[in-house]
């Protein structure tokens, strides 16, 4: 087995990001692996992708066409096991995304592959290694695949670059797989995110809360406190969880992703959702009372403090 | 209707914490355990489904592979109403991955025949969003990961699910038992046991098994492993952040100071 395998994402007929920041991640370990770089994409409408993944690095485009018009689990993963079986790829990189996590842990179950999830580095010695985080981003672990001929990674989105197009198009070949019955599950429809009172992706200073605020109670004293520094309110996903903010305010993966110049962010951890969210502000300051707080990772000014004593000295402050 | 939920007993690191001799775990002394978050959304879940469908027959079977520190979440989940529970343990699980894990639960899950196998999206010490989807596989289970609505319509036999994409948007879909759900935090409000819940809960059954009573082999498990871990440290935060310190005071006065700043120009 040898080269790498890259699975693009498309959804509503978008190619997602995250297939081209696959290709960057594919390239750091191209020559010590050996091998071709071949990026493939599933879908009733593969073929209409093939040029736009033609990117710097990639061989060859392979394209699968798919029975279902949208995303489903169990037949994308029939198709990644047809490519896996025809392709012989010594490493299979998808995206850490949501339609991922539906299928990509099963292929490798199955096949008894090598395999890590949210990766956010990766290198080559002999075979692949990988980097990730480890007891909630805190620590950071190496991996290896020992006695693995082929190992399945799913990368972080949002860590690698997005490749550049290539100045000529790539060779795409159209690789049959028999997918009809393979669905298991029937979409009924997509619903688009409610939208709100505010837009906080528009917001240039957003004060942004998290659990550490403690009590639904508190949640007024931040309004006013957002409203005094000139900052509209945001929030991290528990908040959203317990019912005490709508979801329109949320900053993460699930929520907005939002890029102010300020991002002043106040008993929030930092989980991988969230810095996902919000690591592109400008300016990020963040106050935790937990030194290791991953959020202190991606922040440009930290105070390791009780979140309510600053909020005080804050409306002082203010007048 | 039989629905299997499978949990797991997260460590939380202390503030300041050591290394075992191998380099790779860390000190057990300085963990703090918990029921992971996103199982207690499972757990409530899985009981009002058991609850909504009533009458007799349907059972709800908490599961965990761990040693005695998992005992006290499955405690926790039978207290809140679990009908029973199951916790696999042998030495030869000692830092198993998640394909690992995996596979162990699997070999749970086929003696139970359940209708539905609920878990929690992630765990929020390994963070792999892996597991329940790895489970489905080697069960051949259909399934939906990263649920966020779940309707059961008992008379059709089939489960409407809300599937949470990024960016905030829904994809609803359908799928009939037996099938694996992964669940996401906000779901549902899940409940807190009663004190004397919790007292009650020693009495229900609580089942202790090793690898051999589930039928599985220590070599089985460790060629389903998909990784192994090499090296463990604190990870390299590049310049890292410039930290405000002294009095919440100072510290305000210092952000105020650079809001101002970064707004200006």
């Amino acid at each position: 087995m040898s080269g790498i395998l890259v699975v693009a994402e498309t959804r509503r007929g978008e190619l997602r990001d995250v297939s081209l920041e696959l290709v960057s991640t594919a390239r750091e370990v191209k020559e010590p692996a050996g091998g071709r770089l071949t990026i493939a994409v599933i879908g009733a409408d593969a073929e209409r992708f093939a040029g736009d993944l033609a990117a710097d690095g990639v061989d060859e485009v392979l394209t699968v066409s798919a029975p279902t018009e949208q995303f489903e689990a169990h037949v994308w993963q029939r198709a990644l096991e047809a490519l896996i079986e025809s392709e012989q790829p010594a490493l299979v990189l998808l995206g850490h995304t949501i339609d991922s996590m539906g299928f990509a842990p099963a292929v490798a179950a199955r096949a008894g592959l090598g395999f890590a999830s949210d990766v956010t580095a990766i290198s080559w010695a002999g075979g692949p290694r990988a980097r990730r985080g480890a007891y909630g981003d805190k620590l950071q672990a190496g991996l290896e695949f020992p006695g693995k001929a082929c190992t399945l990674l799913t990368v972080r989105p949002g860590i690698f670059p997005v490749a550049e197009a290539a100045s000529g198009p790539a060779p795409a070949r159209a690789v049959s797989v028999d997918l009809d019955g393979a669905a298991r599950t029937e979409h009924v429809e997509y619903r688009d995110a409610a939208a709100g009172d505010v837009d906080i992706t528009k917001a240039e200073f957003l004060l942004s809360i998290g659990r550490g605020i403690e009590d639904k109670d508190n949640i007024p004293r931040f309004e006013e406190l957002a409203e005094k520094l000139g900052a509209t309110l945001s929030v991290s996903r528990p908040l959203v969880d317990a019912g005490w903010m709508p979801s329109a305010r949320q900053v993460g993966q699930s929520g907005k992703t939002v890029k102010p110049r300020v991002y002043l962010a106040l008993g929030i951890s930092g989980a991988v959702q969230h810095l996902a969210g919000m690591r592109t502000a400008e300016t990020i300051i963040a106050v935790n009372t937990d030194p290791e707080a991953p959020i202190f990772g991606v922040a440009h000014y930290g105070a390791v403090a009780d979140l309510f004593e600053v909020a005080d000295e804050l409306e002082q402050a203010l007048g | 209707m039989k629905i299997v939920v499978a949990v797991k007993q997260v460590a939380a690191l202390d503030e300041e914490f050591e290394l075992i001799e191998d380099g790779v775990r860390v000190d057990v002394d300085y963990l703090e355990w918990d029921l992971n978050e996103w199982d207690t959304f499972s757990l409530e879940a899985a009981l009002q489904l058991r609850d909504d469908a009533g009458g007799d027959g349907h059972e709800v079977i908490v599961i965990t592979v761990g040693d005695e520190e998992a005992e006290e979440g499955l405690l926790s989940c039978l207290a809140k109403g679990a009908d029973r529970a199951v916790r696999v343990w042998d030495e030869e699980l000692e830092g198993a991955d998640v394909l690992a894990i995996a596979r162990t639960l699997a070999a749970v899950v086929e003696r139970e025949a359940a209708d539905l196998v609920l878990c929690g999206v992630q765990s929020s010490d390994a963070v792999n969003g892996a597991t329940g989807t790895a489970l489905a596989g080697y069960l051949d289970l259909p399934r939906v990961a990263v649920v966020t609505q779940l309707d059961w319509d008992g008379a059709s036999g089939t489960a409407t699910v809300h599937r949470e994409l990024e960016g905030g948007v829904i994809e609803v879909a359908r799928i009939r038992p037996p099938a694996l759900l992964t669940i996401q935090t906000g779901i549902n409000e899940p409940r807190y046991a009663t004190l004397r819940a919790i007292k009650q809960a020693r009495e229900k059954p609580l089942e202790v098994l090793g690898l051999d009573d589930i039928g599985l082999d220590a070599d089985v498990v460790h060629a389903a492993a998909g990784s192994r871990t090499v090296a463990l440290a604190t990870p390299d935060r590049g310049a890292g952040a410039e930290m405000l310190n002294g009095s919440p005071a100072a510290v305000a006065a210092r952000i105020v100071e650079i809001v101002q700043e970064r707004m200006s120009g």
